[in-house]
């Protein structure tokens, strides 16, 4: 975080594509080199640009899904996933390729953030690619070692669509302190001992923290999703105060 | 599609030197105070419109042109802004 590298107007810049990673069938993750990039903070996001050669334009807000080191190297990575009938997902999930550039600008948004020296052990609720700005928190906590008790409840519709799926399991392994409840909304894994459902009271009741913990709750997704969650979080008796929301849009 | 002021950050950034959807407003309507994230956004309006997440009375809206940045904020009585944010 060089402050002084901020510039005082916000610009676009050129990111280039150094790398790319199929997340799930439908998620793709770009890792970006955006030179003079000043960091960033987990749970911040970037606008991107894309013009078309006739020069009509499309902008998009995608969250930052990688925690930047203090050490300052390091990349921006965007997770993105594909809407069938959406105009830029599915260019950013198929299309761009390694060496494409793109225009960003960035980072922005400094209330659906988690720092470093908040005390409080934090509950994080995803529906689907809601995900992203809570994996750069659980990324930077990683990195900085951090000793607040995370727990995440990770709403999918199916297994497969479960993205970051491998790093969840090594970190829940090796970072103490972190926990991962799936709600599997369409198919449950063989041998699950619910059927698919919803997110409801019981499944945060049970995995989240209890509202007298005082815990930090982030909850981000689709507009409905989020309202669900964060509903639910009210109802149990947490302090709307500590509950950040981040609407991704659509239904 | 309904969004939240989340998303107004880069279009205010791009207009103030500080975030401002950390800042609190105090709605006209009702006199609800909250972050600036947490007003209800709908796009693509002409522009983007803010809602108060309480009485859902219009409190800011934002609106481009290639050169140009508009924003209304008869909406709210007040804005209030951290002079020290992180970022
Ligand atoms: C602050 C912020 C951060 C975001 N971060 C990410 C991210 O990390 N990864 C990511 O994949 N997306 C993210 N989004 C959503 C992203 O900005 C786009 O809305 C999404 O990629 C769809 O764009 P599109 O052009 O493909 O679809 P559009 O052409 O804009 O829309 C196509 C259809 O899909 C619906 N729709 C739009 N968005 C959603 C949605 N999120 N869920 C369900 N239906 C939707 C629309 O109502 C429309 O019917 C974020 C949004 C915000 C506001
Ligand atoms: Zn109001």
């Amino acid at each position: 975080m060089v402050r002084a590298a901020v510039p005082r107007r916000l610009t676009w810049r050129v990111a280039t594509v150094v790398d790319t990673r199929q997340e799930t069938s439908s998620a793709r993750t770009l890792v970006l080199d955006v030179p003079d990039w000043p960091g960033h903070l987990p749970g911040q996001h970037v606008d991107v640009r894309l013009t078309a050669e006739d020069g009509y334009t499309a902008q998009r807000s995608y969250s930052i899904a990688s925690a930047w080191p203090s050490d300052d190297g390091g990349q921006v990575e965007l997770t993105i996933q594909r809407l069938e009938d959406g105009e830029v997902s599915p260019y950013l999930a198929d299309v761009v390729a390694k060496g494409d550039q793109i225009e960003l600008r960035g980072p922005v948004g400094g209330w659906f953030v988690w720092r470093e020296k908040q005390p409080a052990p934090v509950l994080l609720i995803a529906g689907g690619s809601g995900v992203v700005p809570l994996m750069a928190m659980i990324r930077a906590r990683g990195l900085a070692r951090g000793r607040q008790p995370f727990r995440l409840i990770y709403s999918v519709r199916t297994p497969e669509d479960v993205c970051f799926a491998d790093e969840l399991r090594r970190r829940v392994r090796d970072d103490p302190g972190l926990d991962v409840h799936f709600v599997y909304t369409r198919k449950a894994p063989e041998g699950s001992p619910v059927p698919p459902k919803r997110i409801d009271v019981a499944a945060v009741n049970s995995h989240g923290w209890p509202p007298d913990f005082q815990p930090d709750c982030f909850v981000c997704g689709p507009t409905s999703f989020v309202e669900t969650a964060a509903d639910i979080l009210v109802a149990l008796g947490h302090d709307p105060k500590r509950i950040r929301t981040e609407r991704f849009g659509g239904a | 599609m309904e969004l939240d002021g989340n998303a107004l950050a880069g279009d205010l950034r791009e207009v103030f030197a500080g975030d401002v959807t950390t800042a609190v407003f105090t709605c006209a309507g009702c006199g609800h105070a909250g972050a600036v994230a947490t007003l209800r956004v709908w796009e693509p309006a002409p522009g983007l419109v803010g809602r108060c997440p309480h009485c859902e009375d219009v409190v800011l809206r934002l609106v481009r042109t290639p050169d140009r940045v508009f924003l209304c904020l008869t909406g709210a009585t007040r804005l209030e802004l951290s002079l020290q944010d992180e970022i």
